[in-house]
C-alpha cells in the first residue's frame, strides 16, 4: 500500500469510531480484552496523528491531506477533510489525551467497561472529525454527535448529581449549537456553499456579519466557556468521571476556541472588530472574576473547573486583541503573537488541566472524596504523587519553564501593544492563579496528616506514574522548548491574521 | 375512459383485494386469522408493485381533472403501502398478544389505505373529501375496536365528534371556494383566481375553513385536542397506524390544496400556517414535558413535529414542499419505531406505555435500549440521525425563503423539545430497572424492529437517496 496516499484524516476519524463499536461488541464479559483492545486502538490512533505531524509541511498555509468527495449530492454537501497548522496540534492533543484516558480507566472503571471504553473511543473519532471537517455541515454533524457519548459518559459513570449535570451540559451546548446551524444555513442562502473556505472568502454586509457573529458566539462561547455562559462547566466537571473531566477540559473546551478561529473570526471579521471590545471585557471578567470564584471553592474538581474558565479567558483575549492592534498599528506582528499565544494557551491548558484532573482522580480513587477538607498531609503517604502534583500546580499558575507560562506571557505581551490596563488586568491572573492553585495544593498535600485514611494512602502505582510522567514530560517540553508547536502553526496563523485584518464589506 | 382506468389500477386492485379479504375473513374460523393477515399483506404488496408498475413518468390528470398521477402521488403511495406493511406486521404481534385479533382491523386498515391513496392523487376538492372520509371513518372504527376499554371508547367518541366537526369545516370551506370560483378542480380554481376579478374576502374566508379542517386532521395546535386522548386511548397498534401512513396522506392533501389549488393566495396561507406552526411547536414541545405516559408524550411530540412540517410549506417553494415531504416520511419512520418499541416491551395485560417502563432498559436489553436511544436523539433532531436531516432540510428552505425569524423560533422550541427526549434516555441508561423480566417478543418482531431502528441511523448517515426522492417528487 502506498503510504503517501493513505487517507490519514479519515483513519483518524473512523479507526476509533469503528474500534469503539468493536469494543462494544466484545462485551463486558471479556474485560481484559476490552481494555487491551481499547489501548491498542488509542495507541494506533495516536500513531497516525504522529504520522500526520511527520508528514505535515510547515511552510504551507493552506489545507493539507485534503480528502474531498460528495456526501449528499443533492445539496453539494461534501465529505471534505483537511488540516492546517491550527488543527494539527489540536488533533495531536486529542489522540494523546485518549491514550491517557484509556490508561487512566484501566483499573478504576469496573462497571460497563466496554460501554465506557467505546464511548471514549467513539468520542475521539468524532472530536477528530470536528477538527478536520472543511464542510460546514459535516463539521456541524461531528460537533453535535459528539454530545451523545459525552452525555452518556457523565450520566452513567458520574457522581451523585450526574443527571442534572449531564442534562444541563447537553441543553446548554445544544442551545448554542442550533443557532450556529441557523447561521450556517443563512450563509448558504448567501453564498450557495457549505464549504468553509468559500464561506471565509465570501463578502458579507456588516449587519449580516453581526447576526452571524452572534449566532456563532452563542455556540462557541458556551463551549469555551466564556463568562456568563459558563455555569454548565463546573457542574459537568464535578459530576463527570475522571476520564470525562479530562476530555471535557483538555479537548471539548478547545473546540470553542477552534470554532472562533475557523468560523467567527474569518467569516465575520468586521463584526469581530465591532464586538472586539465587548469580547475583551468578557474575557477579562472571566480571567479575574472567575479567578476569585476559584479561590473560594472547597471541591477540588470545581476549583480546577473554574481555573479552566479563567484560563480560557486568556484564549478569547488572545483572539480579540488583534482587532484592537489592527486599528492601532500597521504591523501584524503583535497580532500574530496574540493569536499564537492563545493557541499555545489552548494546547498547554489541554495538558495541564488533564494532569490536574488526573491528579484529583488519583486521590478520589483512594478516598472517594473531592473535598479539600478531607485531605491534608497527603505528602506524608504519597511523596511521589505530591512531587508530580507540585509540578502541575506550578504549571497551572503559569510558572516560567512550564508550558502554562508561554501562552499567558505571549497574550499579555500582545495586549500591552493595545492597552496597558488590559495587560495589567490580565496579568493579575499570575497572582490569582498562583493563589488558588497553590493554596489548594498546600491544604491538600502539606501539613500534618490527621485523618487515618490519609495516613494509610498508598502512593501512585506504575500505571499512574506512567500517565503523570508522560504529562510532566510534555508540560516541561513545551515550557522549555515550545518551538516545534510554533513552527507548525506559525504560517497558518500568519495567514489567518492577514485574512482577518482585511474588511469583508464591499 | 379506458386509459383513465389504467392510472387507477393500484386503487382498483386494492379495493378488490379488500373486498376479498372481507369475504374470506367472514368465513374464517381460525382464531389467529392467519389467512386474513397474510392476504392483507399480500394485497398491500400487490398494490405496492402496482403503484410502481402503473405510475407513468409524466403527470396525467384523469377523470375530468378529478384524479392525478404524478411523481409525488407515486412516491407517497409507495411509502404508504410500504409503511403499512410494516405497521400491520407490528400490529399482528400486538393483537395476538392482547387477544384483540379480529379480521376487522385488517379490512378496515385496507380501506383506510385506499382512502390515503385517493387523497394522494386527488385533484379535486370532492375527491379529496371522498378519500379523507374513507380514511377517517375507518380510523374511528379502529380506535373503538377494543370494546371493553373505556379509554378506547372515550377516545373513539372524541375522535369521531371532533373529526366530524373538522369534516364539516372542510365542507363549508369547499362550498365557499366553489361559490367564489365556480369550480372544485384545483387547476380551474387556480386559473380563476389568477384571471378573474374575484372577491378575495370570500376566497380567504373559504380558505381559512379549509386550513382549519386540514389542521384538525394533521393535529396542529390549536386544533390538537383530540390527538393526546386518541393516541393514549386507542390500542397501541391503532395508534401506531394513525401516527404513520395517514400523516403522509394528510400531507398530500395539504400540498394539493395549498400549492396547486390555492397557489395564488400563497401570502395569505403562509401567514396562517406561520401561526399554526409556531403554536404547534410551542404547545407540543412544552406540554410534552409534563407527560408521564409515553403514548401521550409521543402525541404531543407529533403536534410539535406537525409544526416543523408546516415550516417547509411556509417556505412556499418547490424545495420547501420537498423538505416537508422529507420531514413527514422521516417522521413516519420514527413513529413506527417508537410505537413498535412500546409493543415490543409490552406483554399481555401490561402495556409498556408508562415512562417508568423504560427504566433501566439498557441493563435489561442493551440492543433495544440502543435503538431507542437512536430514536430519541433522532426525534430531538440531533445528528447523525434521520431526524436531524428532516429538521435541517425544512430550516434550510425556510431560511432560503427569508423567514429567518421563524427559523430562530423553531430552533428555540427544538431546544425545549430535546429535554423530554433526553429524559427517556436518562430513564433507560442512568436509572436502575424496576423489573428484570426479559423481553418477551417473537424473533421476527425483534428483527423487523431492529432493521427499522437501524434505518434511522443508516439514512441519517446517507440521507441523499431519500432527499433525491423527495426532490424529484416536486421535480426539482
Amino acid at each position: 500500500m502506498d503510504l503517501n496516499n493513505l487517507p490519514i484524516l479519515s483513519i483518524l476519524i473512523w479507526l476509533p469510531i469503528l474500534g469503539g463499536f468493536w469494543v462494544l461488541f466484545i462485551g463486558d464479559q471479556q474485560e481484559r480484552m476490552v481494555r487491551q483492545f481499547s489501548f491498542l486502538i488509542s495507541i494506533a490512533t495516536f500513531f497516525f496523528s504522529a504520522l500526520l505531524y511527520y508528514k505535515f509541511d510547515n511552510s504551507f498555509s493552506g489545507m493539507q491531506f485534503v480528502e474531498e468527495f460528495y456526501w449528499i449530492e443533492s445539496f453539494s454537501i461534501k465529505y471534505h477533510l483537511g488540516i492546517d497548522g491550527i488543527a494539527l496540534p489540536l488533533i495531536m492533543l486529542t489522540t494523546f489525551t485518549t491514550v491517557l484516558v484509556v490508561v487512566a480507566a484501566w483499573e478504576v472503571i469496573n462497571t460497563n467497561i466496554s460501554y465506557y471504553m467505546s464511548a471514549f473511543l467513539i468520542l475521539t473519532g468524532l472530536m477528530n472529525g470536528v477538527f478536520v471537517a472543511l464542510d460546514s455541515i459535516l463539521f456541524y454533524v461531528f460537533w453535535e454527535t459528539m454530545l451523545i457519548p459525552m452525555f452518556l459518559i457523565i450520566g452513567i459513570w458520574g457522581g451523585p448529581n450526574r443527571v442534572y449535570a449531564t442534562i444541563k451540559f447537553f441543553l446548554y451546548t445544544f442551545l448554542g449549537s442550533v443557532f450556529m446551524l441557523v447561521a450556517l444555513l443563512y450563509l448558504y442562502s448567501i453564498t450557495n456553499s457549505f464549504n468553509i473556505q468559500i464561506l471565509q472568502e465570501a463578502s458579507i454586509g456588516l449587519t449580516a456579519q453581526k447576526l452571524i457573529f452572534i449566532a456563532f458566539f452563542l455556540a462557541f462561547a458556551v463551549k469555551i466557556p466564556m463568562w456568563p455562559v459558563h455555569t454548565w462547566l463546573p457542574d459537568a466537571h464535578v459530576e463527570a468521571p475522571t476520564g470525562g473531566s479530562v476530555v471535557l477540559a483538555a479537548i471539548m473546551l478547545k473546540m470553542g476556541g477552534y470554532g472562533f478561529l475557523r468560523f467567527s473570526l474569518p467569516i465575520a471579521p468586521d463584526a469581530s472588530f465591532f464586538f472586539a471590545d465587548a469580547m475583551i471585557v468578557l474575557s477579562l471578567i472571566a480571567i479575574v472574576y472567575i479567578g476569585f470564584v476559584a479561590l473560594v471553592q472547597e471541591d477540588m474538581k470545581k476549583l480546577i473547573a473554574y481555573s479552566s474558565i479563567s484560563h480560557m479567558g486568556f484564549v478569547t483575549l488572545g483572539f480579540f486583541i488583534p482587532f484592537g492592534i489592527f486599528a492601532a498599528t500597521n504591523s501584524n506582528a503583535s497580532a500574530v503573537m496574540g493569536l499564537e499565544g492563545a493557541m499555545m494557551q489552548m494546547i498547554s491548558h489541554g495538558f495541564i488541566s488533564a494532569a490536574m484532573f488526573l491528579c484529583v482522580g488519583v486521590m478520589y480513587d483512594r478516598l472517594h472524596s473531592r473535598m479539600i477538607k478531607d485531605y491534608g498531609g497527603v505528602v506524608n503517604s504519597m511523596p511521589y504523587f505530591a512531587a508530580f502534583m507540585m509540578l502541575f500546580a506550578m504549571a497551572n499558575s503559569g510558572l516560567p519553564g512550564t508550558s502554562g507560562f508561554v501562552g499567558e506571557f505571549l497574550v499579555i505581551l500582545s495586549s500591552f501593544k493595545l492597552n496597558f490596563w488590559i495587560a495589567f488586568t490580565a496579568a493579575l491572573t499570575l497572582i490569582l492563579g498562583a493563589a488558588y492553585t497553590l493554596w489548594m495544593y498546600k491544604r491538600v498535600i502539606f501539613g500534618e496528616a490527621i485523618r487515618d485514611e490519609v495516613i494509610e494512602l498508598e502512593d501512585i502505582d506504575a500505571r499512574e506514574t506512567f500517565i503523570l510522567l508522560l504529562l510532566a514530560g510534555v508540560v516541561l517540553l513545551f515550557g522549555i522548548w515550545p518551538a516545534p508547536l510554533f513552527d507548525v502553526m506559525h504560517v497558518s496563523i500568519e495567514q489567518l491574521t492577514q485574512h482577518i485584518s482585511q474588511t469583508k464589506i464591499l | 375512459m379506458r386509459t383513465d382506468l389504467i392510472f387507477l389500477m393500484p386503487e382498483i386492485i386494492l379495493l378488490s383485494m379488500a373486498c376479498l379479504v372481507l369475504v374470506v375473513d367472514a368465513f374464517s374460523k381460525d382464531p389467529f386469522r392467519k389467512v386474513t393477515y397474510w392476504l392483507t399483506q399480500l394485497s398491500l404488496l400487490l398494490t405496492f408493485f402496482a403503484v410502481i408498475y402503473y405510475s407513468p413518468d409524466y403527470t396525467y390528470v384523469a377523470f375530468n381533472g378529478g384524479f392525478v398521477t404524478d411523481a409525488m402521488s407515486a412516491f407517497l403511495k409507495i411509502f404508504i403501502c410500504g409503511i403499512t406493511i410494516v405497521v400491520f406486521f407490528y400490529s399482528y404481534e400486538y393483537l395476538k398478544e392482547n387477544e384483540l385479533l379480529k379480521g376487522e382491523y385488517f379490512t378496515l386498515g385496507l380501506f383506510a389505505v385506499l382512502g390515503m391513496m385517493v387523497m394522494s392523487s386527488a385533484y379535486h376538492l370532492l375527491s379529496i373529501y371522498l378519500g379523507l372520509e374513507l380514511l377517517s371513518l375507518s380510523l374511528y372504527a379502529m380506535v373503538a375496536m377494543h370494546r371493553e376499554s373505556t379509554f378506547a371508547t372515550e377516545a373513539a367518541i372524541k375522535y369521531f365528534v371532533l373529526g366530524a366537526l373538522a369534516s364539516g369545516m372542510l365542507l363549508y370551506g369547499i362550498s365557499m371556494i366553489y361559490g367564489v370560483t365556480g369550480s372544485l378542480q384545483f387547476m380551474e380554481i387556480a386559473d380563476t383566481i389568477n384571471n378573474g376579478a374575484i372577491d378575495k374576502v370570500y376566497l380567504i374566508y373559504g380558505m381559512t375553513f379549509l386550513i382549519v379542517g386540514m389542521a384538525f386532521k394533521l393535529g396542529a395546535a390549536p386544533f390538537h385536542m383530540w390527538v393526546p386522548d386518541v393516541y393514549q386511548g386507542a390500542p397501541t397498534s391503532v395508534t401506531l397506524f394513525i401516527s404513520s401512513a395517514p400523516k403522509l396522506a394528510a400531507f398530500a392533501m395539504t400540498i394539493r390544496i395549498l400549492s396547486d389549488g390555492l397557489s395564488p393566495l400563497i401570502e395569505d396561507w403562509q401567514s396562517i400556517l406561520t401561526v399554526l406552526a409556531v403554536l404547534s411547536m410551542a404547545v407540543g414541545n412544552i406540554i410534552a414535558i409534563a407527560q408521564t405516559n409515553i403514548k401521550r408524550m409521543l402525541a404531543y411530540s407529533t403536534i410539535a413535529h406537525v409544526g416543523y412540517l408546516f415550516l417547509g410549506l411556509i417556505a412556499g417553494t418547490a424545495l420547501g414542499f420537498a423538505s416537508s415531504m422529507f420531514y413527514i416520511i422521516s417522521y413516519a419512520f420514527m413513529s413506527m419505531v417508537a410505537f413498535g418499541m412500546i409493543i415490543l416491551l409490552g406483554r399481555y395485560d401490561l402495556e409498556a406505555d408508562n415512562l417508568n417502563d423504560f427504566k433501566g432498559l439498557s441493563t435489561r436489553n442493551s440492543w433495544f435500549a440502543f435503538i431507542m436511544l437512536c430514536l430519541m436523539f433522532s426525534m430531538a433532531g440531533v445528528p447523525p440521525f434521520l431526524g436531524f436531516w428532516s429538521k435541517w432540510f425544512v430550516l434550510k428552505e425556510l431560511i432560503a425563503s427569508g423567514f429567518i425569524e421563524i427559523a430562530v423560533i423553531a430552533v428555540f422550541f427544538s431546544i425545549i423539545g430535546v429535554y423530554y427526549y433526553l429524559r427517556i434516555i436518562k430513564l433507560m441508561y442512568f436509572d436502575t430497572p424496576e423489573t428484570m423480566s426479559a423481553i418477551k417478543a417473537t424473533q421476527q418482531m425483534r428483527t423487523v424492529l431492529s432493521i427499522n431502528g437501524i434505518l434511522i441511523l443508516v439514512i441519517g448517515l446517507a440521507p441523499n437517496s431519500l432527499m433525491r426522492i423527495c426532490l424529484s417528487a416536486f421535480s426539482v
